[in-house]
């Protein structure tokens, strides 16, 4: 197998006093969908945040493509990253909110559009189109000059699937991105995540509730308790095989 | 009584007298503001540099500034400035009164500027840093573009408050609308007329100013968010 693109190596997060990660170890290949499930507070959201630079590790070493994401060397010694080499690390990762993050003040085809002319410096037509072209595959193609506070809920959070794509990201992260949603919006949304796990070549980690979704379109399943990753392997090792007791109970109260 | 107290003959004499000052009145309040702009703008800057010592200076020098009356700061850029040793430097009255007035507004407009980014969520900021957006560029296009539209009420008001403070410079020689007024009233003892001038022109302009600024507000309302929402679904 080829060097994984994302390596996680036993990382630590504290917050305060509560240690939420408490050594973590993972490996995300290129391309790897990579599903975290686990109960409330168990640190999955952590996990990709530190991977997002939204959070900043307590202790270990992200690697992102032969990158130290968090440390950088200065005069032969390892230092913490500035922003400087954090912008350079984290131009390959993507990530979709639980709560959109949408640009209020910007039209839905702004949205979409202003990173890759503004941050990757693209050539705005080429942008324009490829923006355009996404948010039909998103379902979205007659809302382009709409403004975000005009759509639902799910639409929100397709026209934020299709800003993260248009960056062409290596990997993509998903924070409970149907947790905010009414009931009868979830759908939508993870028809659009599907779509995108079958045709899309990038890494996708996705945190979330929806197990049966994660279990199907994921090629990795971490199960995560108590800051660690309690068990990991194919959904189908996961769910059949796993002798872990917290694992089945968990799995256990999204079966009716 | 025998006198008439008002005289609308003296109140015509006087009128273009005073009128005479408008400009300079006019011209004091945005010269004030827009100097309390750029320096609260600087305020804003320096209150983010997270070194500790640094941000204590910044803080207790703003709580200083707003904490002592603007006259008292006139009267001691204008007077007692020029006789200190080193640092002393004479300025013009109008010099003065703009550096004066623009100091003491800029730590409320500081403020201002703070509370308008305050008002941009969280969800705000780490969209742009997982869109890898520069700092430049994060503020240029994410924040400011949020954060500005509401203050502008805020900015508004504090330009008409600034107003009604300009005839404090009458106090240091310069010549707008006040020190016109009581000019003309020690020259023909008469302070009725020129000092209700001076009223009417505060009351009609502050007015017009808020009324405009009501306006503005309900404008930039119907931007983005509730009412484009209203508008559409």
């Amino acid at each position: 197998m080829t060097e994984p693109i994302v390596q996680y190596r036993d990382v630590y997060k504290s917050f305060g006093d509560v240690k939420v990660l408490k050594g973590i170890n993972l490996d995300i290949h290129a391309g790897e969908k990579v599903a975290v499930i686990g109960p409330s507070g168990s640190g999955k959201t952590t996990i990709i945040r530190m991977l997002m630079t939204l959070e900043e590790p307590t202790s270990g070493d992200i690697i992102v493509s032969g990158e130290n994401l968090w440390k950088m060397e200065k005069n032969g010694k390892e230092v913490r990253a500035n922003e400087k080499h954090l912008r350079k690390v984290r131009g390959d990762i993507g990530m979709v909110f639980q709560h959109f993050n949408l640009f209020p003040h910007m039209t839905i085809l702004e949205n979409c559009m202003t990173a890759p002319i503004h941050v990757k410096k693209e050539d705005k037509h080429e942008v324009r189109e490829r923006a355009i072209q996404m948010l039909e595959r998103v379902g979205l193609g007659d809302k382009i000059d709409n403004y975000p506070s005009q759509l639902s809920g799910g639409q929100k959070q397709r026209v934020a699937m299709a800003r993260a794509v248009v960056m062409r990201p290596k990997i993509m992260l998903f924070d409970e991105v149907t947790s905010a949603l009414d009931p009868e919006l979830v759908g939508e949304v993870l028809e659009v995540i599907r779509d995108l796990a079958q045709h899309e070549d990038m890494a996708m980690v996705l945190v979330t509730h929806e197990m049966d979704f994660a279990l199907d379109i994921a090629d990795k399943v971490l199960f995560l308790d108590e800051g660690v990753i309690a068990e990991q392997g194919s959904a189908r090792d996961v769910i059949e095989h796993s002798q872990n007791e917290r694992l089945q109970s968990f799995l256990s109260r999204f079966r009716a | 009584m025998n006198t008439t107290y008002w005289s609308w003959e003296r109140f015509f004499e006087a009128l273009p007298i005073v009128l005479d000052g408008l400009w300079m009145t006019i011209f004091l309040t945005f010269a004030s503001f827009a100097f309390a702009l750029i320096v609260g703008f600087i305020w804003t800057l320096l209150r983010r540099i997270p070194i500790k010592p640094f941000n204590w200076i910044v803080t207790w020098s703003m709580e200083f500034i707003r904490s002592t009356p603007p006259l008292v700061q006139l009267f001691f850029i204008f007077f007692a400035l020029p006789v200190i040793p080193v640092i002393g430097i004479t300025l013009s009255p109008v010099q003065s009164a703009i550096l004066g007035l623009g100091l003491h507004y800029s730590t409320y407009i500081s403020e201002i500027y703070r509370s308008g980014i305050d008002s941009v969520g969280k969800g705000q900021w780490e969209a742009a840093k997982a869109l890898n957006f520069s700092t430049m560029d994060k503020w240029k296009k994410i924040i400011l573009p949020q954060a500005i539209p509401p203050t502008v009420p805020m900015l508004g008001n504090y330009l008409i408050i600034l107003f009604k403070e300009v005839p404090l410079v009458s106090t240091i020689t310069v010549s707008e609308i006040l020190l016109l007024a009581n000019t003309y009233g020690s020259r023909n003892f008469a302070y009725l007329e020129p000092l209700t001038i001076v009223g009417i022109i505060f009351l009609v302009l502050s007015y017009a100013s808020a009324f405009l600024i009501k306006r503005l507000e309900l404008r930039l309302n119907k931007r983005f968010d509730k009412n484009a929402l209203a508008k559409s679904s």
